[in-house]
């Protein structure tokens, strides 16, 4: 085995897969470190299925190389699967077995003993709060509990990554939490790695993300860094009550802010959205202070980060811009 | 060991525990029935110098059941798992391909192997209650499903790869029901179509599925049609094993 480097977990590099003339994934770069939950974000028919398929070994890329716990997916593939718990798009299961009769069996395909696939199947059906339906046969439940199904199948044999394609498919809000909370718990143990083209279930779980749109990786990093490199730190709404052209001049001489926009708000207020540079400090209590200091009402004084939404749409936005200026 | 060991259990149990399995192995059972009372019936009617097993074998009711159900058993074999893309979990956990392949064939050939059991049974019962060796030949019935088992093989491999090749179960059985009907129907061939003498009718021959049946149920064990068979079993599950392969390369 060749383990170049203990701390990561995943290794890409230069990953690409060619179906005939459609490029689905071109030239990924990316690594994820042990014990990190990173997310895979993108819009339908970004890549993310495609690249997850061929790190859980299930296909081949056309080019590049990657390492999953030090182990090359295609030369040493049989070791790559030993370490991980794969749930594919769309959950895919045996659906005429009962709940714990498929995960004893999926435990012994992945090697474990008679007695330690039952234990383990007991403790993955608690984990995933499925002790209720263990006796049902699959094609019997709920999807909700078909997720869960799929989530205990990845976790049975207690593997060092856990790569979820899109976990929280199909699921009611309610299901979505619970989903979502056990996988920020499944990050305490193990690697995680979720694809979704859901930003905000990305931003509620994951610490790191790789967001990827056409096949290509448009950013790699923590989401605090994303939101900064959208070039503003933050946005501060103030509702405040003062004449309108001081207010004005006010925000003119403020040190720090790069663009504002202010509109009426019930009860002679105004409501002043206020867009700070990358490099700006929290400037709150210095508008407190301002407001304090001319004797203007103040009554609300949020700060606004940008979401990994705006930070989506932004990259997208400055791709298509890039590819346009190409063409032309 | 233990992963094919797994594997090989669940394909039996999607067999006995589904309906699929059971209307496979009375639909086959009802129809040996048939057979079986016929050939009992022209036992009593006429003298013949054959014993049952060999009535029995070169009736068309064994082929009739032959050719149908090794489609019937083995069409969802790999088509169904791709269809429902249980394939995908299946090939990431620590299997092999050949652990696959070969626990999908040995789970449909100890199937075929239940189906013909009870005919075997009801020849020894016949024997017992006949007492004639000149109608139930004992090591004729052991040589019979002995060659039961083997064509049978044959039979599963060419139904595993025609399942390989498409995720329709319904495209996979009629693959399956082509070559295998392509098979026999060499050995059609050889009994009616062909001129009595040449070396076509002598490569036929040597080909004949229906002539290692008739002589298995005469107790005679000819190693050239063993081999024959075996090595065609071996080139399906050959290819069908690259077909695995093949998902990887892509």
């Amino acid at each position: 085995m060749g383990q170049d480097n203990k701390d990561l977990m995943i290794e890409v590099k230069g990953l690409t897969k060619r179906y005939g003339n459609f490029i689905a994934i071109s030239n990924l770069n990316f690594s994820v470190k042990r014990g990190e939950i990173v997310g895979l974000l993108g819009p339908n028919g970004a890549g993310k299925s495609t690249t997850l398929r061929i790190l859980s070994t299930f296909m081949a890329a056309t080019s590049g190389t990657a390492r999953v716990a030090g182990f090359d997916i295609f030369d040493q593939s049989e070791e790559v699967r030993k370490r991980i718990g794969y749930m594919p798009e769309n959950n895919p299961l045996y659906t005429d077995m009962r709940v714990r009769d498929y995960l004893k069996f999926r435990a012994r395909l992945k090697g474990l003993g008679i007695k330690e696939s039952r234990d383990r199947a007991d403790t993955v059906m608690n984990e995933c709060d499925l002790t209720d339906v263990y006796r049902k046969m699959i094609g019997q439940l709920s999807l909700g509990y078909r997720q869960r199904v799929g989530l205990a199948d990845a976790l049975v044999s207690d593997p060092e990554l856990i790569i979820l394609d899109e976990p929280t498919l199909g699921l009611d809000p309610n299901q979505i939490r619970a989903v979502r909370q056990l996988i920020k718990n499944l990050g305490i143990k193990h690697t995680v790695l979720i694809s979704s083209h859901i930003l905000h279930e990305v931003e509620m779980t994951c610490k790191r993300v790789v967001i990827l749109n056409q096949g290509k990786i448009l950013a790699s990093d923590d989401t605090s860094h994303l939101q900064s490199i959208m070039g503003q730190a933050a946005r501060i709404v103030a509702e405040v009550k003062a004449p309108l052209e001081e207010l004005k001049s006010a925000w003119k001489d403020f040190k720090g802010v790069a663009a504002v926009d202010i509109s009426a708000a019930s009860g002679d207020f105004y409501r002043c959205v206020l867009s700070f540079g990358a490099e700006a400090s929290d400037p709150r209590e210095q508008i407190y202070e301002m407001a304090k200091e001319n004797h203007w009402g103040l009554r609300e004084l949020t700060m606004q980060r940008p979401s990994l939404e705006d930070v989506f749409v932004y990259l997208t936005r400055s791709q298509e811009e890039e590819e346009e200026e190409e063409e032309e | 060991m233990q992963v094919f060991n797994t594997l090989l259990r669940r394909e039996l149990g999607i067999y006995f525990g589904s309906l699929n399995g059971y209307v496979i192995v009375s639909t086959a059972l009802l129809l040996v029935g048939v057979c079986f009372s016929d050939l009992v019936m022209r036992l009593n009617m006429e003298p013949t110098d054959m014993t049952l097993t060999e009535m029995f074998f070169s009736s068309w009711y064994f082929w009739l059941i032959m050719l149908l159900s090794a489609p019937l058993i083995t069409m969802r074999s790999f088509a169904s798992e791709k269809s429902s893309n249980t394939y995908e979990t299946l090939m990431t956990t620590p299997v092999t391909d050949i652990q696959v392949l070969m626990s999908k064939f040995c789970g449909a050939l100890s199937f075929h192997a239940i189906i013909w059991l009870p005919v075997m049974l009801s020849m020894l019962i016949i024997r017992f209650y006949v007492n004639d060796a000149k109608v139930v030949n004992i090591p004729a019935v052991f040589t019979t499903y002995f060659a039961i088992l083997l064509v049978g093989a044959l039979y599963m491999a060419i139904g595993c790869f025609s399942s390989s090749i498409t995720r329709s179960q319904i495209v996979a059985g009629m693959i399956s029901f082509t070559l295998g009907m392509g098979i026999f129907m060499l050995s059609y061939k050889a009994l009616y179509i062909m001129p009595d003498t040449g070396p076509m009718l002598q490569l036929l021959t040597k080909l004949s599925l229906a002539d290692y049946m008739n002589d298995s149920s005469r107790a005679i064990l000819d190693t050239r049609p063993l081999i024959f068979i075996g090595s065609l079993t071996f080139f399906f599950l050959f290819a069908t094993y690259h077909i695995l392969q093949w998902r990887r390369w892509r």
